[in-house]
């Protein structure tokens, strides 16, 4: 009985111990391996606020890896149809009929707002892996939405990623960025994202209504909800060809 | 033989009284309109030729050879160092770089998309007045024309953030100080962009000696820049599309010019059929009398010719003084001038050259002269015994 005592000790303070040791960059890596998903199909509805009032746009997404993503609008019907197509640092945008055509985004128009949101055509497509792009420190530890979180500052170790450096607070038992601050290289913070909600698929939780508010510009900012996900798809490779912009 | 031809033919013309008077003011006013619309044209080519050489274009420039102004998608990538030789006409003041990028301004909270320009504060090639960028500001000092300074809500003094990509894509942003704000005729240096110093920029975007183009001094020919990157654009190059615009201009106001002088000779014309008519007991006297028909064509020909030399002396009456006054004062032009994308100053100053003067008058003497003729040709087919009695076709 003694010697048992003596091995849930151990056990216990083993467990504390290697909680307390885990680094800036098992936490990173714990982010990416929730958030990063691959071969999925969500549909999502961005709720932008303006001055000209609030507009919902809805969308159905593949996505086939970090490279590889393909948008196309559901509703309004002004926005029906539209489509976006992203391979690489590629992007095109699709729109139907009557003035159909095939529009290649590049260079400064990829930074361009989507639809008036508070996102970029960048932002839109993101999928980027941080441990990749970033090297993490832990600076505190905080409560948001009643959910205790590490705060990590980012810096990048990439010369070309967007952000030159971010503030993350990460769900210490979800895994998920629950507020994140991205800082221009002068320090100028540029961009606020707040989860506002999460859902569980799977094992893993994933955010359910992501807040996006550009903090140089007026505004309430963007809405992202995920209305399904679809993580257990096997998502062809046709649709990541321009071909399938037409189809 | 002649002389005594024309002043038969000027006291006819003058016997007729009003009706000469008429037409002659007809085309008095054809003459002046045209020379008016020709020399405002030319006026304002003159103008923005010279504005744009002055703010702009300078003696020539040399561009990035990725540089294409019409293609905005261009801009970030086409950068590149400079040859040595550019470098010690830098140096020399003979040459001034631009780098050119893209960003956005954030005016209380509302964006714009920019191009960020750089240009070296000290330069005196071009009329821009850079020498504000020196201006002393815990931000960085931005120069505005009075036209984007307008559409973003700046005024002189006011600050606003920029932000703007690195060379390798990293978003950045800082604040300007607006420390001074350009009234120019040449929108090209004024909408959808501000101005700082050309080593800020270099800092900001992490480049070193690099431009996007180099403008030359008026009057300096240009070097022979042993460097593939970069391509000579020759003012004339440059200014191809004003020239292309002006002389579609000219072409359009053509049909102007029809209208007024097919008025002027459609008088012209009439009254001589009439005249022919009218006055065939005299064709047949002067015939009779020993005037052969060629003496008497010649005789129309130039009664009708006189009416455009009388309408060249009244409108030199009216118009030659209308002119010089128009000339020196100008033109003030009304605001919404400014929204057709042309260089133009608030006033322009008409042109009124010898060539367009001699042109006009030949163009209104020679057609005046043709239409007066073709109805004199009846008087050939007239037997003078017929005419003598006032029949004949």
């Amino acid at each position: 009985m003694k010697y048992l005592k003596i091995i849930i000790l151990i056990i216990f303070t083993s467990s504390a111990i290697f909680a307390e040791t885990l680094t800036a960059n098992d936490i990173l890596k714990k982010v990416d391996s929730n958030m990063v998903i691959e071969d999925a199909v969500s549909i999502s509805t961005m709720t932008i606020h303006s001055r000209m009032g609030t507009r919902n746009i809805k969308s159905k997404s593949w996505i086939g890896d970090e490279e590889e993503s393909y948008v196309e609008y559901l509703s309004p019907p002004r926005e029906e149809g539209k489509k976006m197509l992203k391979t690489g640092d590629k992007l095109w945008i699709y729109t139907p009929e009557p003035n159909e055509r095939i529009i290649s985004i590049s260079g400064h128009l990829l930074r361009q707002s989507v639809m008036g949101s508070a996102l970029s055509y960048e932002d839109f497509m993101e999928n980027d892996v941080l441990t990749e792009d970033y090297k993490a420190e832990i600076v505190g530890s905080d409560t948001v939405n009643s959910r205790a979180c590490y705060v990590l500052n980012l810096e990048a170790t990439s010369e070309d990623v967007n952000y030159h450096s971010r503030k993350v607070w990460i769900d210490k038992e979800r895994w998920l960025p629950l507020r994140e601050q991205r800082y221009a290289k002068s320090g100028k913070l540029l961009k606020k994202t707040e989860i506002l909600d999460v859902f569980q698929v799977g094992e893993r939780w994933y955010p359910k209504k992501v807040k996006f508010k550009d903090m140089l510009s007026r505004g309430e900012g963007t809405i992202m909800t995920i209305d399904s996900l679809n993580l257990d798809v096997e998502v062809p490779d046709y649709k990541f060809t321009k071909a399938a912009l037409r189809r | 033989m002649i002389m005594v031809t024309l002043k038969l033919a000027l006291k006819n013309i003058l016997g007729a009284g009003l009706r000469t008077w008429l037409n002659v003011i007809i085309l008095s006013i054809a003459f002046v309109a045209i020379i008016f619309t020709q020399g405002f044209i030319e006026g304002m080519g003159n103008a923005i030729v010279n504005d744009m050489q002055e703010m702009l274009y300078g003696g020539g420039q040399y561009w990035h050879e990725k540089y294409d102004p019409q293609n905005p998608l261009t801009i970030d990538g086409s950068h590149g160092e400079l040859a040595p030789k550019m470098k010690n006409m830098i140096n020399n003041d003979k040459m001034v770089p631009i780098l050119i990028r893209s960003g956005s301004i954030y005016v209380n909270g509302n964006s714009q998309v920019i191009q960020i320009k750089g240009i070296k504060p000290e330069q005196n090639v071009i009329e821009l007045p850079s020498e504000h960028l020196n201006t002393e500001s815990e931000y960085i000092p931005a120069i505005l024309g009075s036209r984007m300074a307008d559409k973003v809500n700046l005024k002189e003094n006011d600050q606003a953030t920029i932000r703007w990509r690195d060379k390798d894509g990293t978003f950045d942003a800082a604040d300007i100080e607006v420390v001074h704000i350009m009234h120019t005729s040449v929108q090209a240096i004024d909408n959808g962009q501000i101005w700082i110093s050309i080593s800020k920029l270099r800092s900001m975007m992490e480049l070193g000696d690099e431009a996007t183009l180099t403008i030359l001094p008026q009057g300096i020919e240009a070097p022979n820049i042993v460097a593939s990157q970069w391509l000579y654009k020759s003012p004339d190059v440059l200014l191809q599309d004003i020239q292309n615009m002006l002389k579609t201009k000219t072409a359009g106001s053509m049909f102007m010019y029809i209208v007024l002088l097919a008025m002027g000779l459609l008088a012209i014309f009439d009254t001589q059929v009439l005249a022919i008519f009218r006055r065939k007991k005299e064709i047949g006297t002067l015939i009779a009398l020993g005037m052969t028909r060629r003496q008497t064509i010649l005789l129309f020909t130039i009664e009708g010719a006189l009416h455009g030399v009388l309408g060249l002396i009244v409108g030199a009456v009216y118009g030659i003084p209308a002119f010089a006054w128009i000339a020196n004062k100008g033109i003030k032009l009304p605001d919404m001038m400014d929204q057709f994308g042309f260089a133009l100053s608030a006033r322009l100053y008409p042109s009124f050259g010898l060539k367009l003067l001699l042109m006009t008058t030949l163009l209104v003497l020679g057609s005046v002269t043709i239409v007066s003729f073709l109805p004199t040709r009846r008087i050939a087919r007239l037997e003078p015994t017929e005419a003598l009695q006032g029949r004949g076709k």
